[in-house]
């Protein structure tokens, strides 16, 4: 992708063309028989396995079909989006998600900053320790640390009310929104400020060090190389990290169905979708949540890569 | 470095240990109260129990577990080898060969990676009802590809591109067979980017909670995950808090042990080829 890295390759390339001495364009009619043969596994599996249901999601959510009833099954065209775009269940879902979403990155951006920060400052013996256990948060599964994080918060089993000063012991914090999204988000960030700070980490072993130390003989206070050259030269980095963090946080389910199945007010969009199919078998409807959901994380997607101008090939290789 | 600037990075590295350990500190501590200590809302327990792991291990929860446990480690490791296989052929093929459609690979990949589980589920769950696959281990196998097998692709491309490919030519040069260049050069420099992409692909089918709850309805292909969810107390009033806190300390510990042991190649991995969480 880069210069650097398909200097390589050309110059095998070069060596292995002047070492058999076909023609050249035999060789390269060969090469890529042999690329596509070797990638074309791995592309029909993804397009089986991901390609082939969204299509059938797309058919299906033309349709009014429950599991229930079977033999009802009519196409209605559109009328399910109708359905759904109409209705406040819809956009209460929406709301929880945008809201989960921004909240969740903003402070996920900011914690995992500071986080890198330290990290890349942290002296000695300290170092090996923090890269270690900055990767348990990302090893647990989401289910475990949801149930760790409501098991905290429980009225019966959990220590948050008696640890807190200004709430009072009788406090339930899944049962109004409020508070209910606090925990759920908290979790959230709980799990995956690591894997942020980890990117950043990377991205601040890449601001050129001449630059920093240019900076301070200039006299620049550490705020002004934060702002002024750190940052800058971190874009990349902090951009692939918005991205990836901000289409995961848009497929929030785990943390929800744990912690309040839905309950006060707290469905995502994911939830919507699974409570439509699998609770109440309406394959018709959920199908159309699930295609509406998928609209909206690729037009995040898009926005990012042209708004933002993320470059993916580039910065998904950050690092060295 | 000022001293003063030392001791705060100190404090900070300080307070970050704590952050990542404090909810596992709580699991675990939880897991080891007594039944009738689970409510008494302190943080540590104030004797050990073993009574939540007996519970889940030999006792009355141990049919809703075990099963689940077989089940996450079977499912994960076929659908871990399966896309490890089919990636490292691909990422071989975009690393090192020039053909049409590189960029598709990459794109399409990529595009899998960011796409909402629960998209693919609604139609899944259709279809496996009607294919028979609803609530058997390849029931999941499928559709757990559609999770490690862009990472793995994108890890190892990653991976196979830092590998110096001529020294393959140069064992050759020096009289070595294809086969033999092959399993003394590219082997050993392989060998780590695919066993790290293996175990990172390996955490995310493990994690996955979507898959598990939708297309399985019995201990028959039900994962660790999903039991967790549908444990029940052994009375509607009695919250199974201890059975579930056994059960997650035991499904995070091997997790959390791999980490340890391999953090090094995980952390490049994650970083070089970061895809998703």
């Amino acid at each position: 992708m880069s210069a650097a890295t398909t200097a390589v390759p050309a110059a095998a390339e070069a060596a292995r063309g002047t070492r058999r001495r076909a023609p050249l364009s035999d060789r390269r009619r060969q090469e890529a028989r042999l690329g596509l043969l070797l990638a074309s596994p791995a592309i029909v599996v993804l397009l089986a396995v991901v390609g082939y249901p969204i299509l059938q999601a797309v058919w299906d959510s033309l349709f009014n079909y429950k599991l229930t009833n079977p033999d009802a099954r009519s196409f209605v065209g559109l009328g399910n989006y109708g359905l759904i775009l109409s209705d406040p269940i819809w956009w209460q879902a929406l709301g929880v998600t945008v809201l989960i979403t921004v909240v969740t990155v903003v402070v996920e951006l900011v914690l995992g900053f500071a986080l890198a920060l330290v990290m890349n400052n942290a002296l000695g013996a300290l170092r090996p320790g923090l890269r270690t256990a900055i990767l348990i948060p990302y090893a647990i599964i989401t289910v475990v640390s949801a149930f760790a994080f409501r098991f905290m918060f429980d009225l019966t089993s959990g220590f948050v009310n008696a640890w807190l000063p200004f709430v009072g012991d009788d406090t339930d914090w899944f049962a109004s929104f409020g508070t209910a999204v606090t925990v759920i988000s908290i979790s959230e960030i709980w799990k995956t400020t690591p894997f942020i700070s980890l990117l950043l980490l990377s991205g601040l072993a890449q601001v050129p060090g001449e630059l920093q130390e240019a900076a301070k003989v200039d006299g620049a206070t550490w705020w002004q190389r934060m702002r002024r050259v750190t940052i800058p030269n971190m874009k990349a980095a902090i951009m692939v990290a918005l991205l990836f963090r901000t289409l995961d946080a848009f497929r929030i389910f785990d943390n929800i169905f744990i912690m309040t199945n839905g309950a006060a007010g707290t469905e995502s969009v994911s939830f919507l979708a699974y409570r439509q199919t699998i609770q109440r078998l309406e394959i018709g409807i959920g199908s159309a949540v699930s295609v509406l959901l998928t609209i909206a994380v690729a037009l995040i997607a898009l926005m990012f890569v042209k708004g933002f101008k993320v470059n993916l090939a580039a910065s998904t290789r950050a690092g060295r | 470095m000022s001293a003063r600037a030392k001791v705060w990075w100190w404090v900070g590295g300080i307070a970050i240990f704590l952050y990542c350990l404090f909810p596992v500190v709580w699991i675990v501590s939880l897991s080891l109260k007594a039944p009738a200590d689970l409510d008494d809302g302190r943080f540590l327990p104030s004797s050990v129990s073993w009574q939540n792991y007996e519970l889940i291990l030999s006792g009355s929860a141990s049919e809703l577990f075990l099963p689940a446990l077989r089940n996450s480690v079977g499912i994960c490791l076929i659908a871990t080898a399966i896309a490890v296989v089919l990636a490292a052929l691909c990422a071989y093929a975009v690393a090192r060969l020039d053909f049409p459609g590189k960029a598709f690979v990459l794109g399409l990949s990529l595009a899998v990676s960011m796409f909402p589980v629960i998209s693919i589920v609604t139609p899944l769950f259709n279809i496996w009802r009607s294919v028979g696959l609803f609530d058997t281990w390849a029931g999941l196998v499928i559709p757990y590809l559609s999770i490690t097998l862009p990472l793995s692709i994108w890890t190892l491309t990653a991976f196979f591109r830092e590998i110096p490919w001529e020294m393959e030519q140069a064992a050759q040069v020096d009289g070595a067979t294809t086969a033999q260049a092959f399993r003394k050069v590219i082997v050993p420099l392989a060998g780590p980017g695919v066993a790290t992409t293996a175990i990172i692909a390996f955490f995310l089918a493990w994690n996955d909670f979507v898959y598990g709850i939708s297309l399985t309805s019995t201990e028959a292909a039900r994962p660790v995950p999903a039991a967790l969810a549908f444990f029940t107390g052994a009375s509607q009033f009695e919250e199974p808090t201890g059975a579930i806190s056994a059960a997650a300390v035991i499904v995070t510990i091997p997790v959390v042990v791999l980490v340890l042991l391999f953090q090094r190649q995980i952390v490049a991995g994650l970083t070089q080829g970061a895809v998703k969480g």
